[in-house]
């Protein structure tokens, strides 16, 4: 009930701002831009069926574009009302922190996945001409989903530890594109270590999903991925019984 | 309908409060009075539940903060040191949102929100946005804020701060228009504000209890303090005895630092007598050099805090000298 309250009030907040107007035209403008370009490169350049490796590009892009974005949605969250000193105000009502928490998660997952919706759009229009197999469009799209759900909680627990925006968008940006990188140097980790660094790299864990591949032990990873920056964000606001109030 | 017992509260190695104990009838105004950090927006955080103490016992209206902190925060109306609302609400919206969070029934929430609204007299500006009003009527905002659902207790941390004076005297007028069926609590540096608004007052210096008393008993010690400095060539532990032998001499706390081997002491007079003469033939019947003899004119607080050091452990009466000059400063 108050996780609803508190949701309800996190979206006005949002739509009642120009930023999230701006967020939601430039993804659209860049997904826009990279489903046509990818699409064009597939019907031009590659020999194999057109749809089928379709989504690896059109999805990969996705994921850019969403790293750039979200972080920009989720850096107000809690930083913006510790400026304010509304969150010492939450803190006296009947609420719990889990509450708390909760209702700025899932107003965040609700702006992503309205933000996700226009960009059905364009692949509506390739059905209409040219009919796919549904099933790997829609694996790709929850990959998508929990990509983007991992990417929101790690930016959570980030702006419940500052009341500087734009420090919270960096640190997101920092944390969530070390975990890409993982396992870019592969010539440098040893065999052993980069069977770990591959099982904690959101984006490999990710490219099964855009081949159309569901894999349960990706979905336990995004799973604990946004569990465990959850459990974060709600031990940094207890934090607050043995560090004071600023 | 507020019970504190015990309570103590530490961030690391520092101890913010320390064995506070006391208590608020129903219906009751207290001021917590004291210098800056001497723990006043830490106790009222742990009453309010922002946090919980780190040992001894809190209730509000019955319901301790730590086992039943929801129902005990039921029953709080929380104004902070530091006003805040949604800049981006209109007032009325935002209003509407507090009464959500505080559980007021879906029913009664229009009729909660338009009873805080006249309270405090933002029936004018219900419509407007938050961030577009005057530092008053934010400061009415928080205060209505404080007041939706109906909390048994208020406790408002500073709620005249940074105001003009027209302003501070509509929310005492406020305040004191609560008084029949709410208890408050709420602080202030400003002693006067004290004695117009509260029943009884806390005095607090250091994070713990130096006084409990009514604003009238306050008045009394005021009236009859006066202080004057006085810089001795003698023995700390004679001159003191000699001094406080003094007909008119209430107290005479040496001070931390000596200048050359004298000693410096503050005394403490009984109001409307000089005892300048009396002091300056003192010290010469004794042998004793006299450097400095002077009256220091002090504000209503420091007069407080400087009688409040007679009652008080000799440690606790230097210390509280440190925190004089810094007041004075």
């Amino acid at each position: 009930m108050k996780t609803w309250t508190i949701c309800r009030r996190e979206l006005q907040a949002t739509f009642g701002s120009v930023v999230a107007y701006i967020l939601l035209a430039v993804f659209l403008l860049l997904s826009g831009y990279f489903f046509y370009s990818d699409l064009v490169f597939i019907l031009l350049m590659a020999d194999f069926t057109p749809i089928a490796g379709l989504w690896q590009w059109v999805f990969l892009d996705l994921r850019l574009v969403t790293l750039l974005i979200l972080p920009l949605v989720t850096m107000r969250l809690f930083a913006e009302e510790k400026k304010l000193g509304t969150m010492e105000l939450l803190w006296t009502y009947p609420v719990r922190d889990g509450e708390i928490v909760a209702g700025k998660f899932l107003a965040a997952v609700a702006f992503f996945l309205f933000m996700l919706l226009p960009t059905s759009i364009p692949i509506g229009i390739l059905y209409w001409y040219q009919p796919f197999h549904l099933e790997p469009l829609l694996v790709a799209y929850l990959g998508l989903v929990l990509l983007g759900v991992a990417f929101i909680a790690c930016g959570l627990f980030v702006s419940s530890t500052t009341e500087n925006q734009v420090v919270s968008a960096m640190v997101t940006y920092g944390v969530l594109v070390f975990f890409w990188f993982l396992t870019w140097n592969e010539e440098a980790a040893n065999q052993a270590a980069l069977r770990v660094l591959l099982g904690l790299s959101l984006f490999d864990r990710f490219f099964n999903f855009t081949r159309g591949v569901i894999d349960t032990s990706d979905v336990v990873f995004f799973t604990l991925f946004i569990s465990f920056f959850l459990f974060l964000t709600w031990q940094s606001l207890a934090s607050r019984k043995w560090r004071g109030v600023p | 309908m507020i019970s504190v017992a015990g309570v103590t509260k530490r961030f690391g190695s520092f101890t913010a409060i320390s064995d506070l104990t006391f208590e608020v009838g129903s219906g009751e105004i207290v001021g917590l009075l004291g210098p800056n950090g001497a723990g006043k927006s830490t106790t009222m955080r742990i009453l309010a539940g922002v946090f919980p103490p780190s040992s001894g016992i809190a209730r509000v209206a019955g319901f301790d903060v730590v086992a039943e902190p929801l129902r005990a925060r039921a029953s709080v109306g929380y104004f902070p040191e530091r006003v805040a609302a949604y800049l981006d609400m209109t007032v009325r919206s935002y209003l509407d949102y507090v009464g959500r969070m505080k559980s007021v029934r879906r029913a009664a929430l229009a009729g909660q929100t338009d009873a805080a609204l006249q309270a405090c007299g933002l029936g004018p500006v219900a419509g407007r946005i938050i961030g577009s009003l005057s530092k008053g009527f934010r400061q009415r905002v928080g205060i209505a804020q404080a007041l939706t659902g109906e909390p048994k207790v208020l406790i408002l941390d500073e709620p005249t701060a940074g105001l003009d004076p027209e302003q501070v005297a509509e929310i005492r007028d406020l305040i004191r228009g609560l008084k029949r069926d709410r208890t408050v609590v709420l602080s202030t540096h400003i002693l006067t504000e004290v004695e117009s608004t509260c029943d009884r007052v806390i005095i607090l210096h250091r994070g713990r209890i130096v006084a409990v008393d009514t604003p009238d008993n306050l008045n009394r010690k005021i009236q009859r303090a006066g202080r004057v400095v006085l810089e001795v060539n003698a023995p700390v532990a004679a001159a003191r005895t000699r001094l406080q032998t003094l007909p008119g001499v209430v107290s005479a706390t040496a001070q931390a630092h000596a200048v050359d081997g004298a000693a410096v002491f503050t005394i403490l007079v009984e109001r409307d007598r000089d005892v300048r003469e009396q002091i300056a033939m003192a010290v010469t019947e004794s042998g004793w050099g006299l450097r400095e003899l002077r009256t220091v004119a002090f504000s209503l607080e420091e007069i407080f805090l400087a009688l409040v050091q007679e009652d008080t452990a000799n440690d606790l009466g230097k210390a509280g000298n440190e925190d004089l000059d810094h007041l004075s400063a």
